[in-house]
Order: structure tokens, then sequence, then C-alpha cells
């Protein structure tokens, strides 16, 4: 029956029994274990009758809100995934010694390295800093949506496409074993013939379509969608930074786009943009690739950034510090970002002249980030500094990305990055900046704006908890590698011959345990709060004292976000309101104009997997049938002109309502 | 290698950062700020902080003295918070609390020039630092206060980064060692290099920075090791599934020491041609050194512009032909099924069978031609970067072996 390769090929393309690796224990029992809880989660939906739900008011959604809080559950979903990559690397880093080969056979431990790189940019703090863009920078500029809201949803779904591919590379075929960036020519056809580095190109293909469209949402949406009186210049610091991020996005990311596509064409059709043959040149991809690869990780802090002076400001009972230059600072880091990607390779032979130009502009980087820390300083100077959690992370990043920022520097010196390039320096580098600046921005940003989410504040002490077993832990486990760097220890080995290394990265993984309980702390916490949420409530909408627009609706917002657009007399819109003794309008609600939800989105993107899909394994009908179907789902939909309804206003008369009698019951 | 004397650092990146600040508060600097942290790193082998070779402990040199330079304003910001997140807690009512203060022209002054200050100065340090630590850079001195003699000719080595091995043929002797590599002490070393198949990073922490191997590409670095020893070197860029393994023992030699190793080497039967070179060039992991005590002339060339294999087109060659206008559609025609390229390279799913462009002479007529020609016929296009402002542009390289990896 089945004896006809030929028919088996054109039906399956590469894809054969030997694809799933169920003679990989390890994969096995990860696979078992994902399918028992994704059969637990569906059965438990199912039992509740929960579908319907999910898919009307969640999954279809393109409230800003909804979409926002999805991102963030997709990134910390993801975060588990990266991790568990990471604690496998700390595992067999700690093992591989004296003769030891470790647990992880090289074939397994360079997709790990890969893939945890990959997840832990592209589908932990992408989605995490999309995510909280999404849902505040409406609510802080006085809008009601952004300003394509069907284009959101369909950003969220394509990112979380990126996400599945991604994960299905585990059990079905491997992923890319090339390292995060997949420099050919390892990574060409020549030198990867599998399909890896296939799913890498394909996830980060279709999540960067997401990406780039939400890009462009947000641009337009804080541009034109302000409320009234709110000027550039009063604009809340986080949409500031969330309008360079967005730029930054818009600009950078069709360049991976495009390099991605050359090593496409390169393993798809023959060309030779970067083969060692025939004129091609790997370089190209290295410089392209960091033209955008650079620019991300601005893409990631700049946000980080933002949330730290909404949180400095408001726990510190202050106006910010230094509005302007903040705001200066940070659009110069903007426009630096584009000049500085031949730092990640000095050492590939450019003249000293062009070294030293890059080195130079990447310190320069480091004048505006100073400033702002010098105003986050300034800030807390003469304050009353509250020490809520989302300060305590405040004070830890202040403390810990000047380390990172230094080290940053030092290796944007071109001789000392000679001896420190992809040496164990380097990796507790970034890890520094990214942990130490953009996680913890992240956790001071979701613990900020929770109670804004869900009407209700995050459990303190499971808080608290996460918070010093994360800042521990990261000290223990990235410490080390510092340390290693400077005893000349590369990146990316997995065996190794000197013993006396070993007790650094004994130490290292010790530090990856102590995050592991940190992140249990906050998984914990979120389910704390949840049980907790009748005490923790939070009824008035402005939990912290906040400054800015979104404290002036209530918690969690209502659809609509405010029943009448706010004017804007000043920088800190809320506070100078409260200040002014606004009083909230009771009367005279009108219908409001909101766009309705949409299935086009998911659909898009459950046909983009089917792409994807098909494309990695050469199944070349199906990716044909995918292709023709996903022209005629986005054509039609521009047929779908039931786009918006009006909520009555007797609908928004009762919900306003009900806002007056939960205010009124907290005065009392 | 537990010598990491202080007095004796500065000479070069002294006189640099003495721009910034007199040596004696350097000195001063040193032994207060960083002295512990040196001793701690020298007792755990640091061999970044610890290095035998000169252009490694200038580098050594860079990184200590950008640190102490950053330190000045990293300090004092840490100190701040801590104070400030103290002094301003809400239940210190002591403090003065300014709700509404936000602004201070002085103050901004201080935080944007501060930072500005100390960029400057480590910029003024990067920019003669990296001109002078240029690993493309003949060296000028072998030691702190000693002059690389005239009359020493540099030990020649060319390196080959293949799957996942080292290969260095020394030119000068005419023989070849995989993944073992000496060098006599205080003697500058000229190292070549290049990549048979992926990107690769040439490194001997000891010794000097690193530089990357890349495949069609020769990159240069010019060092010196001043202590005898056996150090090791490795690959600094993942390169694939035996990148683990991908070490190499770099022996640091006395003069006398050095002539015995060449000695033994020479002593080796083992010819390595090009037949040799290609069976070698299949991946391997974990190779235990090998000396071969004759080599082909011209191999790294071959190696370098991927026409090992007989019959096929050299890139030198076929850039040089293509820079005269090309040969049109009569081209096609000189195009052949290729039989092998490497290891196991694949066409893509889309394309036609790979194919390689064959050679116009023989083999042996190029080497003959590469031998004599000084100044070549088929000499190509200059079309190497401006290297900047008033440098001269570099001389049109023999058949364009000198290909720089371009980045601008």
């Amino acid at each position: 029956m089945f004896d006809n390769p030929d028919l088996l090929k054109a039906v399956f393309g590469r894809l054969t029994l030997e694809s799933f690796p169920y003679h990989e224990p390890i994969l096995v029992g990860t696979f078992a274990m994902v399918a028992l809880g994704g059969l637990a989660l569906v059965g438990l939906l199912t039992y509740y009758r929960l579908w319907g739900y999910l898919w009307r008011e969640w999954f279809t959604s393109i409230d800003h809100k909804r979409i926002g809080i999805m991102y963030m559950i997709l990134g910390i979903v993801m975060l588990l995934r990266g991790f568990a990559d990471a604690i496998m690397m700390r595992l067999q880093q700690a093992m591989a010694f004296g003769g030891s080969e470790g647990y992880l056979p090289a074939h397994h431990y360079d997709q790990v390295f890969t893939a945890h790189g990959v997840i832990m940019i592209f589908f932990v703090a992408m989605p995490l800093v999309t995510g909280l863009m999404n849902f505040v920078v409406p609510l802080q500029i006085g809008a009601r949506d952004v300003s394509f809201p069907f284009l959101n949803n369909f950003s969220f779904w394509m990112t979380t496409a990126g996400a599945i591919l991604v994960m299905m590379s585990l059990f079905v075929g491997e992923f890319a074993k090339t390292g995060w960036l997949a420099y050919p020519p390892l990574s060409n056809i020549g030198y990867s013939p599998d399909v890896g580095v296939d799913y890498y190109i394909w996830a980060l293909q279709i999540a960067g379509i997401g990406t780039l469209l939400s890009g462009v949402n947000l641009v337009a949406t804080i541009v034109k969608m302000r409320a009234p009186g709110m000027t550039m210049m009063k604009l809340p610091v986080f949409t500031w930074t969330a309008l360079c991020t967005n730029v930054l996005i818009v600009a950078a990311f069709p360049v991976l786009t495009a390099v991605l596509a050359l090593l496409s064409l390169d393993r798809y059709v023959g060309t030779n943009f970067f083969t060692n043959d025939f004129g091609g040149n790997p370089m190209m991809y290295v410089n392209l690739i960091w033209i955008w690869g650079h620019p991300e990780v601005y893409i990631l802090i700049l946000p980080a950034f933002g949330i730290f002076s909404e949180v400095t400001s408001t726990f510190s009972g202050k106006r910010l510090f230094g509005y302007t230059s903040m705001v200066y600072a940070t659009v110069v880091i903007t426009i630096l970002a584009y000049l500085v990607w031949l730092h990640h390779f000095f050492t590939m032979g450019s003249g000293a002249s062009v070294n030293s130009f890059f080195g130079i502009t990447t310190m320069i980087i480091s004048i505006p980030t100073g400033a702002k820390i010098f105003n986050w300083l300034f800030t807390m100077y003469r304050g009353r500094i509250r020490f809520e959690l989302p300060m305590m992370w405040t004070i830890a990043f202040m403390l810990t990305f000047v380390i990172g920022g230094m080290t940053g520097v030092l290796l944007a010196v071109p001789p000392a990055d000679f001896v420190l390039h992809n040496s164990l320096f380097l990796v507790a580098h970034f890890h520094n900046v990214i942990i130490g600046g953009v996680l913890f921005g992240l956790f001071a940003g979701i613990s900020y704006w929770f109670p804004k989410a869900f009407g209700f504040k995050l459990d303190p002490f499971w808080g608290k908890m996460s918070f010093w077993f994360w800042v521990i832990g990261f000290y223990f486990a990235f410490m080390p590698l510092y340390v290693l760097g400077l005893m000349g220890v590369t990146r990316r080995l997995r065996v190794f011959n000197d013993p006396s290394l070993q007790i650094w990265f004994v130490i290292a993984a010790f530090g990856a345990v102590l995050i592991a309980v940190g992140i249990l702390s906050f998984l914990i916490q979120i389910y704390v709060s949840i049980r907790n949420r009748e005490k923790l409530a939070d009824l008035t909408g402005d939990p912290w004292d906040g400054r800015t627009l979104e404290w002036s609706t209530s918690s969690p917002p209502p659809a609509y976000n405010f029943a009448f657009t706010p004017v804007v007399h000043d920088l800190d819109a809320w506070h100078d309101m409260k200040r002014r003794g606004y009083t909230r309008p009771l009367e005279g609600f009108k219908a409001i104009h909101m766009p309705s939800n949409t299935g086009t989105g998911i659909i898009l993107a459950v046909l983009s997997i089917i792409f994807g899909f098909a494309m990695i394994w050469y199944i070349w009908w199906l990716a044909a049938a995918s292709f023709i179907a996903l022209l005629a789902v986005t054509i039609g939909h521009t047929f779908n002109y039931k786009r918006d309804f009006h909520i009555p206003a007797e609908d928004v008369v009762r919900t306003e309502g009900e806002r007056t009698a939960l205010l009124a019951g907290v005065a009392r | 290698m537990s010598n990491v004397t202080l007095n004796g650092v500065p000479l070069r990146m002294a006189q640099i950062s003495a721009v910034i600040m007199t040596g004696t508060t350097l000195k001063r600097f040193l032994a207060v700020a960083i002295l512990p942290f040196l001793t701690m790193l020298t007792a755990c082998n640091a061999v970044v902080m610890s290095p035998s070779g000169d252009v490694a402990a200038q580098q050594r040199d860079l990184i200590v003295i950008s640190t102490i330079l950053m330190l000045i304003i990293i300090v004092p910001v840490m100190l701040l918070t801590v104070f400030f997140a103290w002094r301003y807690r809400q239940s210190n009512t002591e403090a003065r609390y300014e709700p509404d203060w936000d602004h201070s022209t002085q103050l901004e002054l201080i935080i944007w020039a501060a930072p500005l200050l100390i960029i400057i100065c480590l910029g003024a340090l990067t920019w003669m630092g990296t001109h002078l630590l240029d690993p493309y850079r003949p060296l000028d001195r072998i030691a702190p206060g000693r002059l690389v003699d005239k009359q020493v000719k540099p030990l020649q080595v060319e390196v080959v980064a293949l799957d996942w091995k080292w290969l260095f043929i020394y030119p000068e002797y005419g023989v070849a060692t995989v993944n073992e590599l000496a060098a006599p002490v205080d003697r500058p070393i000229d190292f070549r290099l290049t990549s048979s198949a992926v990107m690769n990073s040439f490194y001997i922490p000891a010794l000097a920075g690193q530089i990357y191997t890349m495949p069609g590409m020769q990159t240069k670095l010019s060092a010196v090791i001043n202590h005898p020893g056996t150090f090791e070197g490795f690959s600094a860029n993942y390169s694939g599934a035996g990148f683990s393994g991908m070490k190499f023992a770099f022996l640091g030699l006395s003069d006398a020491d050095f002539d015995k190793w060449m000695a033994d080497v020479k002593a080796q039967g083992a010819k390595l041609d090009r037949n040799a070179y290609l069976e070698l060039e299949r991946p391997s992991e974990n190779e235990p050194a090998r000396r071969y005590g004759s080599v082909e002339t011209q191999l790294f060339t071959a190696v370098l512009n991927r026409c090992v294999e007989l019959g096929k087109m050299c890139m030198d060659e076929m850039s040089s032909i293509d820079a005269k206008g090309g040969l049109g559609l009569a081209g096609i025609n000189n195009v052949h099924p290729l039989e092998y390229d490497k290891y196991r390279r694949r066409g893509a799913i889309f394309a036609p069978p790979t194919t390689y462009v064959a050679r116009i002479c023989t083999t042996e007529e190029e080497e003959r031609m590469r031998a004599a020609a000084q100044s070549p016929l088929l000499s190509p296009r200059d079309s190497s970067p401006i290297l900047g402002a008033g440098l001269p542009r570099p001389t049109a390289p023999l058949f364009g072996v000198q290909r720089r990896p371009s980045n601008s």
C-alpha cells in the first residue's frame, strides 16, 4: 500500500515517520506532558462550556485591552518554554566536565540554545512588550481603541502562529542548529539541509508580519488618536517610548523580512546571495541581520524605560524630573540605534577606522541612557517613595542595569571586544541588560497595570518572593558568566576540558534554579491573586494614586475606555484633573461607535501556520492550497461591511451608573 | 601565568590614558580600585586578565582603563540610587518633599555633561586603541619598551578553519600541522586566515584577540607570544556539531625549542597535497594533533579561492574575468555539473543541479603563473573600500588574493 515513494513524497513532502523524534526519550517525555496538559485544558474548557465564550469574547475580540492581555499570556507561556531550554543548557554545561559528555548530544544541545534565543527574543520579550503597549497606550492617550482594531487582532494571531510553528518543531522534525541569528553559510542548504532552519525562517516571517503591522498600528494610533489638548510634549513618557519603539519596528523589521527572504531563496531556489561560491557573500547576511538586530534591542528596552519613568514618578508622588530631556534622550537613542550595528562583528576584519566609528557611536548611546538614569534618580530626589512591587523592580533595575550598561560600553571598545566577543562575558552582558532592563521593566509594568486590567491588585507576598528570587537568582546565574568570560570561555560550548571551570557553571546553574523559583512564585502570585481577588479588589480605578489618563477610568475599563473623551491640559493629565477637582460627568451619555469582532485574524493565522508547515516540509500542494486560501480569505474580508456597531446610550448609562455606585461605595 | 604586575602594564595604553589622567593618578586608581578584582580573577586563572602575549596584554590594559573610567560615573550612580531610595522613603517624613519640582537647568547640564565627558575620554582612547591594536597592523613592539627588530622576519602562518579542526601551514618552512601551533617566543607572528566551509573565529586568549575565519575571505592577525608555555586555542564562533572539540594547543617555544620542533615536523613523511587536503577537509570531530612534513605550495591560496579541487576555477580568476566584462553568454558553456563540492553540498529543492565553473587553464599552468606573476596580467579592478579620509587606497593586490572582508 505504501510502496510508492513518489506518491508518498508528493503527498507528504519530506515528512516521514522518521521526522517524529519518538526515539528521543526527553522529547517523548515532554510531548507526553504537553499532550496531557493540553488534553486536560481542552477537557476543562469543554466541561465548563468555555469555547464559545473564548471565541466570542477573546479570540475574535478586537478590543486592544483584550488583545494586550492575550499577548501577555502568550509571552508568559513562551517564557516557560524558553526557560526550560535555559535550565537544560545550564544543566548540560554544569555536567559536561572531565570526559563527561553531559546528557545532551550535539544534535539536541545545538537546537536548545538556538531555540532559547529565538523564543526569548521573539516570543517572550516581544509579545510582553507589545502586549503592554497595546493595553496601555490607547488608555494613556484617551483613545477608545487603536487606529486599526482588526489589524491588531490579526497581528496578535500572526505572532501566535509563529510561536506555534516553533513549538511544533519540538515534536515534528527539529529546530535550527545554527544559533539564534542563523548565520550562513552554516544556515545555508549546504550545511543545514534539514528542516530546522526552515522552521526558523517561516516562524519568524509569519510572526514578523504580526510585529510589523502592530508597529504600524501603534504609530498611527499615537500620532492620530491623542485626546484633545495632548500635544506631543504632553504625551506620557511610556507612550513616547512606545512611539519610538514602534518607529524602530516599522523601520527595522522589513530588513529582517528581506534578509530571511533572501536566505529562503538561497535555500529553496538555489540563488547565491549568502553562499560561499558563485559570488555569494555570507557577510552581507551578517550586516543585514544586525541592521535589524541592533534596533531590536532598543525596541525591547525603550518601553521598559517608559515603564520605569511612569513607575518612578507615580511611586515617588512627584512629577518626572526632566521630562523634555527624557523625551529627547529617547529620540536620540532611536536614531543612534541605526548607527551601531557593526559592533556585533568588530572581529570580522573591518578596518580600524570602521571599527572605531561604530565603537564610538555605540558609546554615545550611553550618554542619553545615562541622562535617563539620572532623571529617574532626581525624580526620586525629594519625593515620597512608596516601595510597592513596581518600585522595587525599578530600584533593582537601576542597580543592575548600570552594570550591564558598563560592560556594554566596555564591549564597544573594539580591542576589548577582540578578547571578549562571543565569550560568556558577552552572554552575561546581554542577559544583564535584557533581564535587568527589559524583564525587570516588564515585571514592574505587569504589577503596575495589572489592577487596571483586572480590577484587583497582585498579591504582594508572592510578588516579593518572585522579586527576590529573580534578582538574587539573576546575580547567581550571570556574575559567574562574567568571570568565565574573563577566563576565556566562549559561548555555545557543549563540553569542557578544564575542571577548574566547573564550579562557576555550578553556581550559574544554581542561579537558574533560583530564577525558576522566581518564575514559580510569579505563577503562584497570579493564582493567589485570582483566588483573593475580593480582598485585593480596587474599586476606584486608581489604586496607586496615578498620574496619567489610564487611571481616570474604571478597572477594568469598559469596552469603550472613556465615556467622554478627556481633555488634556497638563503632562500628568489625571493628576492635574484630580488637583483641579475634576468631577465625573454623570449624565449626557451618547451612543458610542465601536468596531465589531471578527474571526478573520485567527483564520488567516491558522492558514499561515499550514502554509508555513507545508513550505517547511516541501508539501507543495498544501502550500499552494493554503496560500490561495489565504488570499481568498483576505480578499473576502474586504467585502465584510459589517465592521462596526454602536453601543447604545442606555448601555453606557448603565455601565457608568454601576461605576458611580462603586465609587460611592468606596467613598462611604 | 599569575604575574599580573601592574607596573608592567602601561607604556602605550598608559601614554594614551595620560591624556586623561596623569600616570600616578592612574596607578593609584589601579591599585585601589582594580587590584582586589584582578587578584581574584588571577586566582581563578583568568587568562584574559593575565595573558602571555603583548597584544592581549594591551587589550587587557584597555579593558582595565575603560572600566575605571566608567566606574567614575557608575559608582556614584549606584550609591545615589541606594541613598535616595532610603532617604526619600515614604516613612521618612523628615525629608523634604517637593512634588512639583521637575526641572533644574544646572542639574540637567551636569547629567548630560558628565556622561559626555567620560565618553569623550573613552572615545579618544577607543580611536587610538583601535588603530594601534588593529589586528592587520604589523607589530611595532614585542613587549613594553622592546621595539620589533627590523631584521627579524615575522613567522608566517596560514590558518584554515576546517570542520572541526584547525590547519596551520608554515609557508616559510613548507610544513603543516593540524590542531597544533607553535611559535618562537618574542618573534612577531603574521597570521593569514580563512575557512573551508563555515565561519569560525580563531582565538588564543593568551596570545591576542580573536579574528573570524570566513570561507572565500582572508583575514589577518599580528601577534607575538612573550612567555614560553602551552596555551589553549579554539574557535570562538559556533560552527556546527563538532564545535566544542575544535581546540588546539598553541606552543610558545624558545628559539632552540622551536627549531627542534620544526625539525621534528619536517621529519614527518606525510605530505599535504591537494588530495590529502580534500580528505582532511571532510568533517571530523575531536581530531588529535597531526603533522605534515611537506605541503603543496599555493595550497592556502587555492583554499582561499575555493579551487583546491582540480578543474574548478579560482574565485580571484573569476572576479578578474568578470571585472573585465566577463565572458558573456559564452561563459555558460564553461559550467560543469558538480560532482563533488565540499562534503555534502546539496542543491536547493527548486534549483537545477549544482554546477561549478571550470578552469580555463590547468592547475599547473596557473600555479606557474601565480609564482611568476609579479605584475599580474589579470589584475582585478580595485573595488576595495575606501578606508578613511587621508588614508591611501590599498595597492592592488596580487591576483586579488588579499580580499579583505568588506563591511561598508
